[in-house]
């Protein structure tokens, strides 16, 4: 079956609706579900699917290449989820600093709305690992199978020797990359030295069996078999994206103004005269679709903004001899007024939400990186021991104890003085005035502070822990408070 | 299910549940066609459902796997709700339980800290005292588990024994230590308000307190010496330097558990006092329970720990 749609772009090209009767029309059970067309889809070269390879490229040889890269003795992204250490280059991160993740989440997603409320679905059609992948799988499908008319051709003839050895090697090679992919993701989370060994001697844990298998799996399934079925049905983002476009936005548009009536015609002929618009009806747009839409019915919810029909367009007018562009990024407003896209894009540029947008996004971003600068790579809790309020001991002292959660989240020692001020005569026994902490460590300290029973009224009073240091080149100072109880005496 | 007396909720909740899936299924199929309305060359036209005049619903259909996932997603509900528990109290084939999960986990645990065990199992407990990383791991086990009660620093507090000062109640060897912490404690001071009086009872207080020579009025201590021989030293000894077999403490060191003030004292006497120290061998590996005991008698005997 299929698909229709009703056209929202231009109300000429409305169709009518047909004038029945209720109960004119014969009445049938359809059901709601069936099975989907796979898409033959056509390789297309121009402006936009070379940038499309350069981002494939780019984002591959992040994730593929940042794995391989050491970091002093270690890899320099390691994400070690048994031990609750996340390394990235030089900093390492503690569960306590799950704040950077909630960060790294607001920014990202504030972005996405950014990029989509001025330029459309950037994210989809060049960044996003489905594209990504499904590019990678297509273009070995196509050095194997042959072109779009090839790979239908192959798909609908019988089972022969050809076919099952063409099959098998295209999913060799899939298989290939997604198990790569696949380990490289849990390359990030046990170090691939490890990873390595481990699949040599067969000795895998569960959970890294499972997660190799899982993410190759899904690998080779979304990008060869699920394609746009991903974006169009299960892809959350997907949809939202939509609510974010205004008439200001760059999408990708037909220009029916300039294009309709479409109508085949001789490469010499005087189209004009012959009361026709550009649009040769050639299909190649359709044919060079991923999610194999008509763009020519105006902005839909499948469109990822690839701009593969783009592409395939300007490939036509060129050969026609008419200007390029019949196919292009503008936004709904530059259509409408028939002014130029890059004018029109300029003049609504600074309006509310993008201004919004870019100052939340620039705070957050401001944020981030201060709050990274100044990270302290050492913490202290202080935590007073609640079975015993306070405790009178030999020679007029009252005591209290203090437990001292301490952490060293840096990767060098960390020698500290603790001192402790805020009432009269409040003193730290000597051998605990000074803290060695062993790299990446924390301690568990019980401390017991005094201060003479007369040195305040009785009650609670708060008082002050300093840790002091002097690291390579920035000192490290903590002040934690804390109070200290004097009893009913 | 033993959280209710009758099976009844039990019942009501595998009931509504069964129902539930079963009906889940019935919308399923129910929802997975419709009727639509054809022209006369046999095309869909819609659903009938138009509004505004010109707007129809029209039939797009969803692709043929989403159905699938569906029917999988209540296969897989009954097929859980067969093997784990979840269909009122019916245990599931599996019998799993929270608890027994728990129990394998910690013994996988155990089972994979018993390398770094073995080594401190083989030295005694004035040894493994001296021992940094044996003292690392008893402290930490300490804070977990015995400082909420006698404070992080092992010196106790009100009812909570100083295990930090050679005073013991039951003793301070090793394996006293280690029985302590294993099987636990039941002190009982009885209560002597009904037997003695309120004045006999401030003269034994009295008398008490001399032992550690806190300030005290000398007639009430010499009444409180026949007191004192009669009723007390049954158990804290005629001299009162207590009896460690009993747990009767020792009154003549100046280390008191509830307070020294005449006032504590005197309802010690005549309240009589209950104290408990819980058993631990349950909850703790006798690995654990090792590091603990040295970790703890270190602190008493520190000139032997630092040699």
């Amino acid at each position: 079956m299929s698909r229709r749609i009703i056209p929202i772009i231009d109300k000429r090209h409305l169709p009518e609706v047909e004038k029945q009767e209720d109960g004119a029309g014969e009445v049938e059970v359809e059901a709601l579900y069936a099975s989907s067309k796979k898409i033959y889809v056509r390789a297309v070269k121009g402006l936009f699917s070379s940038w499309r390879i350069a981002f494939v490229i780019l984002t591959q040889c992040i994730y593929y290449g940042l794995l391989w890269v050491p970091w002093n003795d270690r890899q320099a992204v390691l994400f070690d989820l048994v031990s609750r250490k996340f390394y990235i280059f030089g900093l390492v991160l503690w569960p306590q600093d799950v704040i950077y993740l909630t960060l790294l989440l607001l920014i990202s997603a504030l972005s996405l709305f950014l990029f989509t409320a001025v330029a459309g679905r950037l994210f989809c059609g060049y960044a996003c690992p489905q594209t990504v992948y499904t590019e990678i799988f297509m273009w070995i499908e196509q050095k194997i199978e042959g072109d779009h008319v090839a790979r239908l051709r192959l798909d609908s003839s019988p089972w022969t020797a050809r076919k099952i050895r063409l099959k098998l090697t295209k999913h060799f090679l899939w298989l290939l990359i997604a198990g790569w992919t696949g380990f490289t993701f849990v390359g990030y989370f046990t170090p691939v030295s490890t990873l390595i060994s481990e699949i040599k001697n067969f000795s895998l844990g569960g959970w890294e069996a499972f997660w190799l298998c899982f993410y190759s799996f899904a690998t080779w399934g979304n990008a060869g078999f699920m394609r746009e079925q991903v974006c169009k049905y299960m892809c959350p983002y997907a949809r939202f994206q939509s609510v974010m476009f205004d008439s200001d936005t760059l999408i990708v548009s037909y220009d029916a103004a300039r294009g309709e009536p479409r109508g085949s015609r001789a490469k010499k002929t005087d189209y004009q005269a012959a009361g026709l618009g550009s649009c040769v009806d050639c299909n190649i747009c359709v044919q060079v679709c991923p999610t194999g839409i008509d763009i020519r019915q105006g902005l839909q919810y499948e469109c990822i903004g690839c701009g593969a029909c783009i592409d395939a367009c300007d490939d036509v007018m060129d050969k026609m001899h008419y200007p390029k562009g019949l196919i292009r990024y503008a936004t709904e407003r530059a259509l409408l007024t028939q002014t130029k896209t890059r004018e029109s894009l300029w003049q609504h540029l600074f309006r509310s939400r993008v201004l919004i947008y870019t100052a939340l996004l620039l705070v957050l971003c401001g944020a981030f990186a201060a709050s990274l600068f100044y990270r302290a790579t050492f913490r202290a809790d202080i935590m007073r021991d609640r079975g015993a309020l306070t405790r009178e001991v030999a020679g007029g002292f009252i005591e209290n104890v203090y437990r001292l959660n301490v952490m060293n989240t840096s990767e060098k020692p960390l020698t500290l003085s603790v001192s402790v001020k805020g009432m009269n005569t409040l003193m730290l026994p000597k051998e605990q005035r000074t803290l060695h902490l062993a790299p990446l460590s924390n301690q568990q300290i019980p401390v017991k502070l005094r201060a003479q029973a007369e040195a305040a009224s009785e009650g609670s009073h708060p008082i002050q822990f300093t840790f002091e240091s002097v690291e390579e080149g920035r000192s490290v100072k903590r002040e934690e408070k804390a109070i200290f109880i004097m009893p009913k005496l | 299910m033993s959280d209710f007396l009758s099976n009844f909720w039990s019942m009501f909740i595998a009931i509504v549940t069964v129902l539930s899936i079963v009906g889940v299924l019935v919308f399923l199929r129910a929802q997975s066609t419709r009727k639509v309305i054809k022209n006369k060359e046999g095309e869909t036209t819609d659903t009938g459902h138009r509004w505004d005049g010109d707007l129809r619903e029209l039939n797009n259909p969803m692709p043929r796997w989403w159905l699938v996932m569906f029917y999988l997603g209540i296969l897989f509900g009954a097929a859980y709700l067969a093997l784990y528990p979840g269909l009122g109290a019916f245990k599931g084939v599996k019998n799993l339980s929270s608890l027994d999960e728990y129990e394998q986990e910690r013994k996988q645990v155990e089972e994979a800290s018993k390398p770094v065990y073995t080594r401190f199992m083989k030295l005694d407990v004035p040894h493994l005292a001296k021992d940094a990383e044996a003292r690392a791991i008893g402290q930490r086990l300490f804070l977990n588990v015995c400082a909420q009660c006698h404070g992080s620093d092992a010196e106790g507090a009100k009812g909570f024994p100083n295990l930090t000062d050679k005073d013991w109640l039951y003793g301070g060897e090793p394996e006293t230590i280690r029985a302590t912490i294993a099987k636990g404690r039941h002190g009982v001071m009885p209560p002597f308000g009904q037997v003695l009086g309120a004045e006999k009872i401030q003269d034994v207080a009295n008398y008490v307190r001399a032992f550690s020579g806190l300030s005290v009025q000398s007639a009430r201590v010499v009444r409180g010496y026949v007191t004192f021989q009669s009723t007390c030293a049954a158990c804290h000894g005629p001299e009162g330097k207590g009896n460690q077999a009993l747990g009767a403490p020792n009154l003549t060191d100046d280390v008191w558990l509830y307070g020294s003030s005449e006032k504590t004292i005197i309802e010690t006497i005549t309240k009589g006092r209950n104290n408990q120290m819980p058993a631990h061998e349950e909850k703790l590996t006798p690995e654990k329970i090792h590091l603990l005991t040295a970790y703890i008698w270190g602190f008493s005997n520190s000139h032997a720990s630092k040699e």
